[in-house]
């Protein structure tokens, strides 16, 4: 069984490196989104600083959503969704297998690319750990509070859009949590009370998500 | 109960409850209008801003309640396969959105005398302005599928995993709001209401409740009587293809 | 081999959104069986197989795999099971072989040859090839060499000969016959003649007007 799961991790992204693009469009994404916003308030450095861990987080989180919608979807189009039910392994194993592929794509190359980007918005020198360390923890908890908004939305007219509609309410936490931690790290105070709460709610979402997600990928299927 | 999952036997239910429920909403709403909007004295701090209170206060606890609400009929729902519980929250919906968009529009209109702007990020305002957007969501996704059947199950599923993160965002709202928000602002509703606010407020509370309970009736019966004529017009669809291919 | 597996299907019946699609559906399959599934057009026969498969959950009915309910055992009825659908479920980044390796590997085994397979559909010299670059024929032919690379006993075939010429189906025949003689079972839904040996044949008609109003009350 964890052959089976470890397996289809490997196939995830086996697939994202042969059909290429996916994660350099998602960091592509943040980087763009990031830099409108010295264009879009003025460059002076102390206003970047004071807005630069809300900005990179509101970015991340945004490339995550739009990543979302071909995590099912493609699957769904050419047949395989069936044949990845039918394996034999509980259907909400699939689910978090994929979740996992998906965060090695996306979430974690974004992780990575957080630094540079804190460069460019003038982040506080003490705030890169607690952004760092925030976001290999919140990043994981979007793309599995992802999935099931994926799943709730594939095949569905319009899907994309209602799929944002859907997450970003959701997302709401993991981006105030995120953001307060940066934040906390660069006035000098600690932040591991957010780290404990993000913690608590990756834990949750780990339990409920694949499950949710499996109930509506069946509804897909069906 | 599978007693209620039968549309026939919740219609009649319905029809009893009906005339109740619009009395009752028809009393208190009145009562509590004219209680609260002449009568009460006005709040020794806010003078007579304090009558938003009325509507304000009722309409976001039945935001939060019809949540709730929608919540465990999804469950239901799911678990059970009750038909009727998927159109109760299916109904409820918009109801809640209706509260919920009340809700912020007189915390609005309260917040221009108290503090000097129509809007502020104000922990229980942005808390509902996202609960707003989960409703929205919710009845956005009811819209997107043809077959109900599909629609019904997905909602449910949403409905429940938003009740299971509006507490973490409620709570994550307020943490945020600690942190960016001074402390002196006057929050909107506390335990700090004098007696003489209470009754025409609980009043009104219970009008609300009633309303909720008439208006959902209403689109509960519509609903039923829809899903009855796609089943006409299915049947009538099924018997000429039979006739076709007997031919 | 004593107790021989042996699929069940009792009293099955479909309800796609509000419309009883059938009802009352039975057949028994035994080693070396195949069950042929007619029926006009949208009579419900993929809807059958993917109801089998348990991609469909039966409105009414029960499948029993071994004198079991499929359900009691899940993982082990899905390990010995391979769904055909009239998609082909093919990733038209990869190969071939990379395509059916995935598959197999994916179901846990790893010892079947996948040029043998593509072999015994006459496309091996397109082991290499991108499914991208496949006509859709070929690509039916990949997709069904994955029945080569798992032990699975059980063959849910839904539509096999959609875009296949001549050739390929006497080879696709040559493939279900070996698979019957060494006692595996396949089910198929297909309007035109499966070449190979007969099985039995299962029609698929729309459902009584009486199983249809029964089927509106309960759910109405």
């Amino acid at each position: 069984m964890s052959r089976i799961f470890l397996m289809l991790i490997r196939r995830d992204l086996l697939l994202a490196r042969k059909q290429g693009g996916g994660s350099l469009l998602s960091i592509t994404f943040f980087v763009l989104v990031v830099s409108l916003f010295p264009l879009g308030v003025g460059p002076a450095p102390e206003t970047l600083e004071r807005i630069a861990a809300g900005t990179i987080w509101v970015a991340a989180l945004l490339s995550v959503l739009l990543s979302l919608d071909r995590m099912f979807q493609a699957d769904l189009e050419d047949g395989s969704l069936d044949q990845l039910a039918l394996l034999p392994l509980p259907l909400s194993l699939v689910v978090l297998a994929k979740t996992i592929a998906h965060w090695l794509t996306t979430g974690l190359p974004l992780t990575l690319a957080a630094p540079l980007l804190g460069l460019l918005m003038q982040l506080s020198p003490d705030a890169y750990g607690a952004l760092i360390a925030a976001m290999l923890l919140g990043t994981p908890i979007l793309s599995l509070i992802g999935a099931i908004g994926a799943a709730l939305t594939v095949g569905v007219r319009r899907g994309g859009v209602l799929l944002t509609l859907i997450v970003t309410p959701l997302y709401i936490p993991v981006l105030i949590f995120g953001v307060s931690a940066a934040e906390a790290a660069a006035q000098g105070f600690s932040y591991s009370a957010h780290m404990l709460f993000l913690s608590a709610i990756l834990s949750g979402a780990i339990v409920i998500a694949p499950i949710a997600a499996a109930w509506a990928l069946k509804l897909a299927l069906d | 109960m599978h007693r209620f999952a039968n549309p026939t036997r919740f219609l009649r239910l319905a029809a009893a409850v009906l005339p109740f429920s619009a009395a009752v909403a028809a009393l208190c709403l009145g009562a509590g209008l004219v209680w609260g909007l002449f009568f009460a004295p006005p709040d020794y701090q806010q003078g007579d801003t304090v009558r938003i209170m009325f509507i304000h206060v009722p309409a976001a606890m039945m935001a939060m309640g019809v949540y709730a609400g929608m919540a465990i009929s999804s469950g239901i729902a799911l678990i059970w396969r009750h038909a009727v519980a998927d159109l109760i929250a299916k109904a409820s919906a918009p109801i809640g959105a209706t509260f919920c968009f009340i809700c912020l529009l007189t915390g609005s209109l309260w917040g221009k005398p108290m503090w000097g702007t129509w809007w502020v990020w104000d922990a229980r305002l942005t808390s509902m302005l996202i609960m707003l957007f989960i409703y929205l969501g919710y009845m956005a996704l009811w819209q997107a599928f043809d077959d109900q059947t599909k629609a019904a199950r997905a909602a449910a599923i949403l409905a429940l995993v938003g009740a299971i993160n509006l507490p973490v965002i409620k709570f994550s709202v307020e943490w945020w709001n600690t942190l960016h928000q001074p402390a002196s602002l006057i929050t909107m509703s506390g335990p700090k209401i004098h007696a003489s606010l209470l009754w025409p407020l609980l009043l009104m509370i219970v009008g609300f409740g009633a309303y909720y309970l008439t208006v959902l009736i209403y689109r509960v019966r519509a609903e039923i009587h829809l899903r009855r004529t796609r089943m006409l017009r299915l049947a009538q669809a099924d018997r000429h293809a039979a006739m076709q291919a007997a031919e | 081999m004593v107790d021989a597996p042996v699929l069940h299907g009792r009293n099955l019946a479909a309800l796609r959104g509000e419309r009883l699609i059938f009802a009352g559906i039975g057949f028994a399959l035994e080693r070396g069986g195949l069950l042929k599934l007619t029926g006009r057009n949208g009579a419900g026969k993929s809807t059958l197989i993917r109801m089998i498969a348990g991609l469909v959950a039966p409105f009414t009915g029960s499948l029993l795999w071994n004198g079991a309910e499929v359900g009691l055992d899940r993982e082990g009825f899905l390990a010995d099971l391979i769904y055909a659908g009239h998609q082909d479920g093919l990733k038209t980044a990869l190969t071939a072989t990379e395509n059916l390796d995935l598959f197999a590997r994916l179901r846990g085994t790893s010892d079947r040859d996948a040029v043998a397979a593509l072999e015994s559909f006459g496309i091996a010299e397109l082991a290499d090839l991108p499914v991208r670059y496949m006509s859709a024929g070929q690509r039916r032919r990949v997709s069904l060499a994955r029945l080569r690379m798992t032990p699975a006993r059980l063959w849910l075939l839904d539509e096999p000969l959609t875009a296949l010429d001549v050739g390929a189906i006497t080879q696709l025949g040559r493939v279900v016959d070996a698979h019957r003689n060494a006692g595996g079972m396949v089910i198929a839904a297909t309007h035109a003649d499966l070449p190979g040996e007969a099985g039995d044949v299962l029609e698929i008609v729309p459902p009584a007007d009486a199983d249809m109003d029964d089927g509106m009350e309960d759910a109405w």
